[in-house]
């Protein structure tokens, strides 16, 4: 076949191009011609189609997403915002934290190991791209149903992926969630978080300046890994007649990354380069085209010097491939020979393959003929938008109708017994240490709170304890009853568990899993989703700082409860004042934060017992949870509170439970006087936490709620070697123990 | 008893970070001239009975399904003869296509 140059291009107007199988809709394929006033030639369209695919220029949901900047709340906290690898958040004593989380959801359906790993690579390799140094991963998961059989064969695989690059790694894995629903039975949403730490001087920039400056690919060879990837797989759904497209799956090598991320810190060190991109989902034709269009001039690229694993690939495929390990860095003319040089030091191959020059397209060449020529911003920065037409679609109403409070209820204390005893051993509900104990959550020495606490906390400077703790959540059900309150609860359990831990939340970063936005349905979920969020973040004070969209999330007509994913970052001054979840001290004092409503639409309990999804999700009051949010650093800081807990899916009975087993200390329950005991139990009210006082601190505590208008109402004690409810029933720790950690190694182990 | 092998091997396309690591380690232990080292697994299955084509459809089916992961791996079944078992055990290559 003949090399298709732009001298061709323009001489054969009329050659029959694959635009449709690259993805590309027709009008989207005009707009190319018309950019470059000729048709594209085929590394051009290759660019192109991947550029513009759903996963990379974010088409649909971007008219949307807009709102997390234009009602960003003002914080001077946040360094860098959103548009970068990862947003910059400033974590004081001169640190800045980065933190992102990512979909690696279609990949890890195809290949469970392999789709799981390369998702830790690809994130960590973002956060590497600012100018941090990796410190801790989290991995928010979802699953079809947990007795379903393809589900035993996609959870070990995605579990065994992550420990594999993780652990490899040396990074530890600090918390995440996981989820079963059988809405995702054919589509399990693999998350990955990433958390890096730098000084602020680090801070590194994506972008191409300078002309003359080398640009330099360096890590793993490319080779035919994924070609068409974000393309074809993660912008359309899965169809029958899917296996016979699908692109090679890519394969990740941890010690590879190893080498990557030192290599790239010490280049960072000793100030070698100008601008940095890590290749992730479209490979070089996103490296290249973005590093220039944020630069100010354009790039050459000599496309035949990038170094091969296979050497019979294309130019187009070598453009999409999605090889991992790889970066992209600009530098100096200067500073090349030292660059290359550490590379070679740390066993990483680095290549020349372009560079910076003064004008103001991104032109390719293969073995001296130019291949691409074009405007690098109309690849990367101004492809198509789309104004997706949205509607509350017709089922919503009957949904809501479908009240939760009409389910038959426990009407005895035995029956309630057994009920707590379902809902602990649920798999929702259910220990999840068969699956984080398959992760490294420890090595480097610097965490200090992992699964199961409320958030993950890791230590960033070993002499003033500064520290920095993340959690991730995200409920499915909630956000089906009503997306924008659903996005909303994401976001305030989120930030709950942070404050719970005393850390101060400060910014946050979401990944948004949704069905096909070309169903009106899915869009309106969407955007209700969005808005929610972006208010929720004003009403907080935490901007987002970025994050990622995966649509089609969808087996046929059905698509996935929509599900939002919040990831919550916050500060705290010294780790040692952090709060744990455990009830560890007998004859503690048990306060229940926030008011208890008959709230059990989306429930857990709903769920387990009665197997029901309807009604309304717990309201929202984010003045609530931020006043809440405020209680427990103060009581954390303050040394008033040896143990909190906050109360989410599974109500009180259930954050009770896990911090009685997590202190191997029972409780004394008592219902409060005009309370319903099952509510007082079940109930999902937002906006509330239960706390551990010591005697000696009860009154400081109870005049610090008072003061500032938090309902706080003693609900018990630490006692014993059961869980009992007064006047209810009694729940030996063993018995509880039994039920809630022999789930998941029945199922899996 | 006969013995029926299956060799899974990575998919040409697909990384493969072992055997580069072998690779790269063998001019280290002073092995030059080797261009390319892809590390695969061997399965020996020792068959109860007749190896007629109802058993070694019976073991196609495990290596689809389980030995091998196809959606990565590429996979071969053969029956091993008296000369290959020889061949594999000498010192001279057992060369098979």
């Amino acid at each position: 076949m003949t090399l298709d140059t732009v001298k061709h291009a323009a001489e054969t107007p009329d050659a029959p191009q694959p635009w449709a199988e690259l993805g590309l809709k027709q009008d989207e394929y005009e707009r190319i011609r018309a950019i470059l006033g000729r048709r594209p030639t085929g590394a051009e369209l290759a660019m192109y189609s991947v550029m513009w695919s759903e996963h990379c220029s974010y088409k649909s949901s971007k008219v949307h997403l807009r709102q997390f900047g234009e009602k960003a709340p003002a914080n001077d906290a946040l360094l860098v915002g959103i548009g970068e690898n990862a947003g910059v958040v400033d974590a004081g004593q001169g640190y800045a934290v980065t933190f992102k989380v990512e979909s690696h959801n279609h990949p890890s359906y195809i290949e469970p190991y392999q789709g799981a790993a390369t998702g830790v690579g690809g994130i960590v390799r973002d956060i590497l791209a600012m100018g941090a140094r990796p410190v801790a991963v989290m991995d928010p998961l979802r699953f079809g149903a947990a007795d379903h059989p393809d589900t035993k064969r996609v959870l070990p695989g995605v579990v065994s992926g992550i420990g594999g690059y993780g652990n490899c790694l040396g990074l530890p894995n600090i918390g995440g969630e996981v989820v079963f629903d059988p809405c995702y039975q054919g589509n399990p949403l693999v998350n990955a978080l990433c958390v890096g730490v730098m000084k602020h001087e680090d801070i590194h920039l994506a972008k191409a300046s300078g002309a003359g400056n080398k640009v330099i690919l360096y890590g793993a060879r490319t080779g035919g890994d994924g070609i068409g990837g974000v393309s074809v797989l993660a912008s359309e759904t899965f169809d029958s007649t899917g296996p016979a497209k699908r692109p090679a799956v890519q394969v990740g090598d941890p010690f590879q990354e190893k080498l990557l991320i030192e290599c790239t810190l010490e280049v960072f060190r000793e100030n070698l380069v100008t601008g940095i991109q890590d290749l992730g989902g479209a490979g070089l034709s996103c490296a290249t085209s973005e590093l220039a269009s944020a630069g100010s001039g354009g790039m050459r690229v000599e496309l035949d010097t990038v170094p091969l694993r296979d050497a019979s690939l294309s130019p187009e495929e070598i453009l999409m491939s999605e090889s991992q390990e790889r970066m992209c860095a600009i530098v100096e003319p200067g500073k090349v020979d030292r660059f290359l040089e550490i590379c070679e030091k740390w066993d990483v191959i680095a290549t020349v393959i372009g560079e910076v020059t003064d004008g103001e397209r991104l032109e390719i060449f293969w073995h001296g003929e130019q291949i691409v020529d074009v405007p690098p911003r109309t690849v990367a920065h101004e492809g198509p938008v789309y104004e997706r037409p949205y509607a509350r679609p017709e089922w919503q109403d009957a949904l809501q109708a479908d009240d939760a409070a009409k389910l038959p209820r426990p009407a005895t204390g035995e029956e309630l017994r057994e009920q707590v005893l379902k809902v602990v051993a649920s798999p929702n509900q259910a220990s999840k240490s068969w699956i984080t104990g398959q992760y490294d959550r420890f090595v480097q020495g610097n965490t200090v709170l992992a699964q199961p606490e409320d958030s993950g906390m890791v230590r960033i400077d070993e002499e003033t304890g500064l520290g920095v703790a993340v959690a991730t959540d995200g409920n499915g059900r909630y956000t089906k009853l009503d997306p924008y309150a659903g996005a909303q609860l994401a976001l305030a359990e989120s930030y709950r568990n942070v404050a719970a831990t005393g850390a101060r939340p400060l910014a946050i970063s979401n990944c948004l899993n949704f069905g096909s936005p070309e169903d009106p349905g899915v869009m309106w979920q969407f955007a209700e989703a969005t808005r929610g969020l972006a208010d929720g973040c004003l009403a907080l004070g935490t901007p987002v700082t970025g994050g990622n969209v995966s649509l089609y999330n969808q087996t046929g007509d059905t698509a996935i409860h929509p599900t939002p994913v919040v990831a919550v970052l916050g500060v705290i001054d010294d780790v040692n004042r952090r709060t744990p979840m455990a009830f560890a001290e007998e004859g503690q004092l048990l306060y229940l934060l926030g008011d208890t409503r008959e709230e059990l639409g989306g429930s857990a309990w709903s769920q387990v017992i009665h197997d029901h999804l309807g009604g309304l999700p717990p309201a929202v009051d984010l003045d609530r949870e931020k006043l809440l949010g405020e209680i427990l650093i103060s009581a954390s800081r303050d040394g008033m509170i040896d143990a909190a807990h906050d109360l989410s899916d599974g109500g009180l009975i259930q954050a009770v439970v896990e911090s009685c087993l997590r202190g191997g200390n029972g409780a004394r329950l008592v219902v409060p006087d005009g309370t319903d005991p099952f509510v007082f139990l079940f109930s999902e009210s937002a906006g509330r936490a239960v706390v551990a006082v010591p005697r000696s601190e009860e009154l400081r505590f109870t005049d610090m709620c008072g003061a500032r208008g938090l309902p706080a109402t003693r609900v018990g004690v630490v006692d014993g070697e059961s869980v009992e409810v007064q006047g209810q029933f009694s729940l030996p720790l063993e018995e509880l123990r039994a039920a809630y950690e022999a789930t998941l190694p029945a199922l899996f182990g | 008893m006969a013995r029926v092998v299956v060799d899974v091997m990575l998919k040409p396309e697909i990384l493969d970070p072992q055997g580069q690591a072998v690779q790269r380690a063998l001019p280290r232990l002073g092995f030059e001239g080797i261009a390319g080292v892809r590390q695969g697994k061997r399965f020996e299955l020792e068959v109860e009975g007749p190896v007629d084509d109802a058993a070694l459809a019976r073991v196609h089916e495990m290596a689809e399904t389980f030995l091998a992961n196809t959606v990565i791996e590429d996979f071969t079944v053969r029956v091993e003869t008296d000369a290959d078992t020889v061949a594999t055990t000498g010192t001279e290559s057992g060369v098979r296509s």
